[in-house]
């Protein structure tokens, strides 16, 4: 019998700190059923809703607001046993590549002056931290799950757009994001996928496809073809870089061939991505507005002068700055020039990855162009920059493939991240990739 | 058109739109910001897109309809509003 009050006061301890956490249930729930997760802690991300634990998606817009139901992903843990441990931090919405556009900032397990990653940074960083049996669920819309989870260390699953029903989630940008996982080793991502994808006819872009068992693909395979491509080693952290191809060449050595490609439209998926993500962000947050739920102060003044003060007090400055630029983005003149191109864009980007797709199994690059960087080194830094920190990571996102990044060695006391990336549904070629290089490394 | 000229007049023109109040110091700060940002987004104009069709989402959907029947979903709609009267939100003067 696991003592849960025990594991709640760990949990507190690590909160303490390194604070994962936006919010810790006061009493941990014994699970109604027994499954395939009894006996597990699952962490959630604090923008998918919670039946009565505050969610509040990293924003103060939300603040205070507690979900009267689950998101189809919660159903479905508890139905296999799990037990909801607390909601982690994020940057507000999912905007933001450090983790650090909150309320609540959580610090690297290897380096407390170092960032987690955004945005499920809290995912990371628990997942990193727990010394009891957890498995984190993540977001990711650009790269959410990757940086996190390559810099604190963590397996980090982002699946198929369309795997994991996104019902019960506080969208950022609906043809982006993807539910997915964070775990200390790739089958307990694995087993956590198993059990939250799936067809929900409550989410109109959820896949109709066949349940499978994520774990069975847990197996060593030296016969996968990998594909390198040569973009995503240009500009990067030299590092970085060594430690990346000193994984390939391990893999190599044990019998996986790999080949050199190319994927041109690389430098592209980031303003692709951005005009995409911004325009569609500024129609979800439309709907915060101060009455229903959240922050909700005195009704004061007519509609359009009390939503546009509600707005302009409560959304952090990188939320404003989206809700401009996708807003702009979208505006009667303006939309060819952006939106519409960057949706052309992406057509490119995903078209590069079939062709790589139609010759091998998987693509492997590194996860972040940087080590995880200090609180005090990305507060210089112009929002641009910021963005340009997810060149690796976009464009997989922008195609809507699935991907791993998982920890491929250190350079000093940091840990650095390997990406293996797979075409469409074909989930088990990255985990079965990812399960062997994890088992010779 | 000038389609990439970003002034204070049009950040005020956006957030009206967007129902967004901002101080004259974040107007300011946001005019130098998005110009620096659109001005590297530009980049996308490289490529050539004149056979390309948008995607909208990575992979293609269809419309999912459901039978038109009502269906009832029970929830409390109602648990996280602040201001309400009897079953209704209650929300900001229209004029």
């Amino acid at each position: 019998m696991i003592d849960l009050q025990k594991i709640l006061e760990k949990a507190k301890a690590i909160q303490k700190e390194y604070s994962p956490f936006v919010t810790l249930p006061e009493k941990l729930e014994k699970p109604r059923s027994r499954g395939r997760l009894s006996g597990i802690m699952i962490s959630v991300k604090d923008n998918i809703c919670t039946k009565g634990l505050e969610s509040t998606a990293g924003s103060q817009i939300l603040r205070g607001y507690v979900p009267p139901f689950d998101a189809t992903c919660i159903e479905k843990v508890k139905a296999e046993g799990g037990i909801i441990l607390g909601k982690t931090a994020m940057d507000e919405f999912g905007f933001g590549s450090f983790c650090t556009n909150s309320f609540v900032i959580p610090k690297n397990p290897f380096d407390k002056e170092r960032v987690c990653g955004g945005s499920s940074g809290g995912a990371g960083c628990i997942t990193q931290l727990a010394d009891f049996p957890h498995i984190a669920i993540a977001e990711s819309t650009g790269g959410s799950i990757s940086c996190p989870a390559a810099f604190c260390g963590v397996v980090g699953l982002t699946p198929t757009y369309g795997r994991v029903s996104r019902w019960g989630l506080i969208d950022y940008a609906n043809s982006l994001d993807k539910i997915g996982v964070m775990a200390k080793n790739v089958r307990d991502a694995a087993l956590l996928l198993s059990v939250i994808a799936g067809y929900d006819e409550r989410d109109s872009t959820s896949l109709n496809v066949p349940q499978e068992d994520f774990t069975k693909y847990c197996k060593e395979n030296f016969k996968m073809r990998v594909a390198v491509p040569k973009e995503y080693f240009t500009g990067i952290d030299e590092k970085i870089e060594k430690s990346v191809w000193q994984a390939i060449k391990k893999m190599e050595s044990e019998g996986m061939r790999y080949q050199e490609i190319s994927l041109p439209h690389t430098s592209y998926a980031l303003p692709s991505y951005y005009l995409i993500a911004m325009a569609e962000a500024s129609t979800n947050l439309a709907k915060f507005c101060g009455i229903r739920y959240g922050f909700q102060p005195e009704l004061k003044g007519n509609f359009d002068e009390y939503f546009s003060e509600v707005r302009g007090k409560a959304f952090g400055q990188e939320a404003k700055r989206r809700i401009i630029l996708g807003t702009y983005a979208r505006m009667a003149g303006f939309r060819d020039a952006y939106y519409l191109k960057a949706l052309k864009v992406r057509t490119k980007v995903i078209e590069d990855f079939k062709r790589v797709f139609k010759n091998f199994d998987v693509i492997v690059a590194p996860t972040m162009p940087i080590l995880p960087p200090r609180f005090d080194e990305i507060a210089k830094l112009e929002p641009i920059e910021v963005y340009m920190m997810d060149i690796l990571t976009v464009a997989p996102n922008l195609a809507g493939i699935p991907m791993i990044s998982l920890p491929c060695g250190f350079v000093g006391k940091l840990p650095v991240g390997l990406h293996i990336m797979a075409d469409h549904l074909q989930e088990r070629n990255a985990i079965q990739a990812a399960y062997t290089y994890e088992a010779i490394k | 058109m000038e389609y990439w000229k970003i002034d204070k007049e049009l950040i005020e023109h956006v957030c009206k739109i967007a129902r967004l109040a901002l101080s004259n110091e974040e107007k300011e700060k946001f005019v130098k910001e998005l110009e620096d940002i659109l001005s590297a987004f530009r980049k996308i104009d490289e490529v050539d897109t004149s056979d390309t069709r948008p995607s909208f989402h990575p992979l293609e959907f269809k419309n999912v309809m459901r039978e038109d029947e009502p269906k009832v979903w029970k929830w409390q709609p109602l648990a996280n509003a602040r201001h309400k009267e009897k079953n209704y939100f209650k929300g900001p003067r229209i004029v």
